[in-house]
């Protein structure tokens, strides 16, 4: 992961944090193309409990993913406080439903600790880190395994 | 230099699609000296760019290809069967060494041996009484020996300018001489001019003899530099007449002082006039033309022949000008980055779309319908569809090219397996949206391969059913309703429906007491994991299927059909949509989704409470039409929207018919308008999901899926619904079929 991940000259990582179900993820700014508010998406048949639908974003139609349903933290119920991070990774460009973003961090690559080896939940293969920031861990979404193989196998 | 290389290649490719189309018009019968020339040109105009570009084993293959081209100009060849397939074969290696120049890749050395052999071989037959030492070492020689024996108009452009005119055994015999006398003004080197050029555009007419004139030459210490004090005095023996001479100097002649003097051949038996006159009129063939022509070559060939050769070459003066020497001459075409192209259709697509939504929100909102803010809405909405339908325009291409490609195939299929195959296409000029086109390319190769290597039988089993010995290959192209239509017909064996049944059954595609239709035993080819030839062949086993064929079709928006009669042949059927980028669709709701059903397909639309329906079976319902029944499916819950509805009577029935016949019809809650939609594909972020084609827009800017019918029509076994779902493993599979 740490290989597309974007560092600064100095070896920082700018990290954008959100929550999910209560507890707090992040990934890497150079993914993220925007964040939007949340709108009604279209149903799709035969997709995986975790894809919500697909959303239009300026005309092109893009797969919402529930991440909350696909780290194995229950469905989300999406109201309108509700946002989409709008997630660039490959060709493909991907949204992800979350309950809230909450900032914009500076960390440096070595702050990350390797998740610790406690539960052997859904979440942990998700996971290629964690950081810890005010008494918060904030864990660093693996984009890729969330993603496997690119397009085509959401 | 990487645009230019560019720019070269897309040339090759236009000029390598005239030489085709020349080709095949030769083939055809017509044996005029335009269909030959513009051959010749174009195969003269890869070899002069080639050299250029340092592409020398394409400028070396053209070169000789070029020479056997020529003779042919000359009517020394006749076109017959046999050159006939050495220009195919020539044309198809010139083809392959243009791809791999572009791709860079190594040509494989000694793959054109024989074939320039027999290039080799043909020129050199006909040019042999006039020179016998020919070394291997091509045809500088070739052509120095053939202008000593017959000058005639060919664009050199070789090295060789000693040889020419040094030694015209006898002048008389030859065409008309003319003298030219040709003194620059300083603006002619003022404006870059350089009569070296001049001269050598002359010698591409025949050959000259060129004589400086240092008469006005001051001398050396009162020489001013920018002053021309040179003239020169030129001999040319052209058949181009005097309009062909005065072309060269087109861009000269008000820059310099030029006289130009017939030279009348000392052994002239009548008095001629002609030569300056047949030059002026080069267009009008009539016997003065044949008078210049005939007249000053009382004994070196037969009358006949010089008249015949004389008429082929009057046109050439003026196509040589605009080909040749004025490279400024208007063209109506541009070059333009397909990327630039495509924004522009994704921008117009949006605002058909903002469009859309536009008008929505008006009539939302509390504005009259007849204000004039709708009446610009209306001439908005127009001048939006009309924009769209010009920007697809832009995409369109004939199909031309493509066709070419195939027959290329074809005579690599007979080369190889010993059958003896010609290839017909019929609607060339059909357009088609370019990436259509591109993505048809390989479907289509392997479809042809199949048909030519599989679906033909061998000669003697051709004649032993009474068939002509050569099978054919019919590639049309045609617009119907809206759509484009490609048919690949064969005259071969037909399908083999009891061996194609056996093997479904020993594949466990099907049951082996499943009854099945002629057509329903006919798409087995195109279930994945079928082949009915026993040992995957070279030529069509490479890797992909039938069922890849189809599914690749079906990814373009496109369906395919086959229809076949034993002994007789095959036909498929590719149906595509003219554009990528729209469609026309009926919109409707299902489960609280709005869906698009493509109209192409739709054919009736019935209230439920109204229709005659039957239960069958357990769950099962069926519709009752006048001819006969169509199982109802419900598309809220076969698209897993939904589990099973009991009651249909609140619902809307969408009768849709399949290209081969098979009806279905589609339950839906509600049914709203009918209206154009922007396809949105899904594989980019997503995946192909079955039963959808795409995505679009609706004017709210909500997205509604758009449904291929085409997977809920099909039934008995290799369901389109299950192809799709097979995707992932595709290529594992070979289902080429066979006799």
């Amino acid at each position: 992961m740490s290989d597309v991940m974007e560092q600064t000259s100095t070896g920082l990582r700018e990290i954008v944090s959100f929550t999910i179900n209560g507890q707090g993820f992040c990934i890497d700014i150079g993914h993220v193309l925007e964040i939007r508010g949340w709108t009604p998406t279209t149903k799709l048949p035969h997709a995986p409990e975790y894809v919500t639908g697909l959303m239009n974003l300026r005309g092109t139609v893009l797969p919402v993913i529930d991440l909350s349903m696909r780290l194995g933290l229950g469905q989300s119920e999406p109201n309108p406080r509700h946002v989409i991070i709008i997630v660039k990774l490959g060709d493909s460009t991907v949204g992800f439903l979350v309950e809230a973003v909450s900032d914009i961090l500076t960390v440096r690559p070595e702050e990350m600790k390797p998740t610790p080896d406690v539960a052997s939940n859904q979440t942990k293969d998700f996971i290629e880190g964690v950081f810890a920031r005010d008494d918060q861990l904030l864990r660093a979404l693996d984009l890729k395994s969330i993603m496997p193989a690119g397009q085509g196998a959401i | 230099m990487t645009d230019l290389r560019t720019a070269f290649f897309e040339e090759c490719e236009e000029l390598l699609e005239t030489l085709s189309d020349g080709l095949a018009s030769l083939e055809d019968g017509a044996d005029d000296s335009e269909t030959v020339n513009s051959i010749f040109r174009a195969v003269h105009s890869i070899k002069g760019s080639a050299g250029a570009f340092g592409l020398d084993a394409l400028a070396e293959f053209s070169h000789i290809f070029e020479n056997v081209l020529d003779l042919l100009r000359d009517g020394e060849l006749t076109v017959d069967e046999d050159l006939m397939q050495l220009l195919y074969a020539s044309g198809d290696h010139l083809s392959y060494l243009v791809e791999s120049a572009n791709g860079g890749v190594e040509v494989e050395p000694g793959r054109a041996a024989a074939l320039i052999a027999d290039l080799r071989r043909t020129a050199n037959a006909d040019s042999a009484e006039a020179d016998d030492e020919k070394s291997g070492d091509v045809s500088a020689e070739d052509v120095a020996a053939i202008d000593a024996f017959e000058p005639i108009n060919l664009d050199l452009g070789l090295p060789d300018l000693g040889s020419i005119g040094a030694d015209d055994p006898a002048p008389s015999d030859g065409p008309p001489k003319y003298t030219i006398r040709f003194a620059p003004k300083d603006e002619l080197f003022e404006t870059g001019h350089d009569p070296v050029l001049i001269f050598r555009a002359l010698r591409a007419l025949g050959p000259v003899e060129v004589t400086a004139d240092l008469a006005d030459l001051p001398a050396f210490g009162e020489i001013e530099w920018d002053r021309p004090y040179l003239s020169w005095t030129l001999t040319l023996e052209t058949e181009a007449g005097r309009d062909g001479i005065e072309a060269v100097f087109d861009f000269v002649s008000d820059l310099c002082d030029l006289e130009i003097v017939p030279v009348l051949p000392p052994s002239a038996t009548e008095p001629v006039e002609p030569p300056t006159d047949g030059g002026e009129t080069p267009d009008d063939s009539g016997p003065g033309n044949a008078d210049e022509g005939t007249g000053n070559t009382p004994a070196a060939a037969s009358s006949e022949t010089s008249m015949e050769e004389h008429s082929a070459e009057s046109p050439k003066p003026s196509a040589k000008k605009a080909d040749g020497h004025s490279p400024k001459a208007a063209r109506d075409t541009i070059r333009v980055e397909l990327e630039r192209v495509d924004r522009l259709v994704n921008i117009v697509g949006e605002l058909v779309i903002s469009e859309a939504m536009l008008r929505q929100a008006m009539s939302d909102s509390a504005m009259s319908a007849h204000g004039p803010a709708a009446n610009a809405m209306g001439q908005l909405r127009q001048l939006s569809g009309e924009l769209q339908e010009s920007v697809m325009a832009i995409r369109a291409q004939p199909v031309r090219g493509l066709f070419q490609r195939m027959s290329r195939i074809v005579r690599e299929v007979t080369r190889e397996t010993g059958k003896n195959a010609r290839m017909v296409t019929e609607g060339e000029a059909t357009e088609v949206d370019k990436t259509v086109i591109e993505r048809l390319v390989d479907p289509l190769t392997h479809m042809i391969r199949n048909a030519s290597d599989h679906g033909l039988e061998m000669p003697d089993r051709r004649e032993a059913a009474g068939k002509k010995p050569v099978g054919t290959v019919t590639l049309s192209a045609a617009h119907r309703s809206g759509r484009v239509i490609i048919e690949l017909r064969d005259d071969g064996a037909g399908i083999n429906r009891p061996k194609v049944r056996e093997l479904a059954i020993t594949k466990g595609l099907i049951a082996a007491g499943d009854e099945l239709s002629d057509t329903e035993i006919d798409n087995l080819l195109f279930a994945p994991g079928f082949s009915t030839s026993e040992k995957v062949s070279n030529l069509s086993g490479r890797g992909v299927g039938m069922d890849v064929v189809r599914s690749e079709i079906q990814a373009l928006g496109g369906r395919v059909s086959i229809a076949s009669e034993w002994g007789k042949g095959t036909v498929f059927s590719i149906s595509l949509p003219l554009t990528l980028a729209v469609l026309e669709g009926m919109i409707v709701e299902v489960a609280g989704e709005k869906i698009v059903v493509p109209t192409t397909t739709l054919r009736e639309t019935v209230r439920a409470s109204e229709a005659a329906m039957h239960c069958l079976g357990d769950s099962e319902r069926v519709l009752s039409m006048r001819d006969g029944l169509v199982p109802i499916v419900d598309l809220g819950e076969s698209l897993g929207f939904r589990g099973r509805v009991s009651d249909f009577s609140d619902q809307s029935l969408l009768l849709i018919e399949t290209d081969t016949g098979q009806r279905t019809a589609l339950a839906v809650d509600r049914v709203y308008d009918q209206r154009e939609v922007v396809i949105k594909g899904l594989e980019q972020n997503y995946r192909q999901v079955p039963g959808i084609a795409a995505a679009t827009i609706l004017g709210d800017g909500r997205i509604a899926l758009i449904a291929d019918t085409d997977q809920f029509t099909s039934t008995g076994p290799g369901t389109a619904a299950a192809s799709a779902s097979a995707s992932g493993d595709l290529f594992d599979d070979f289902s080429d079929f066979g006799v």
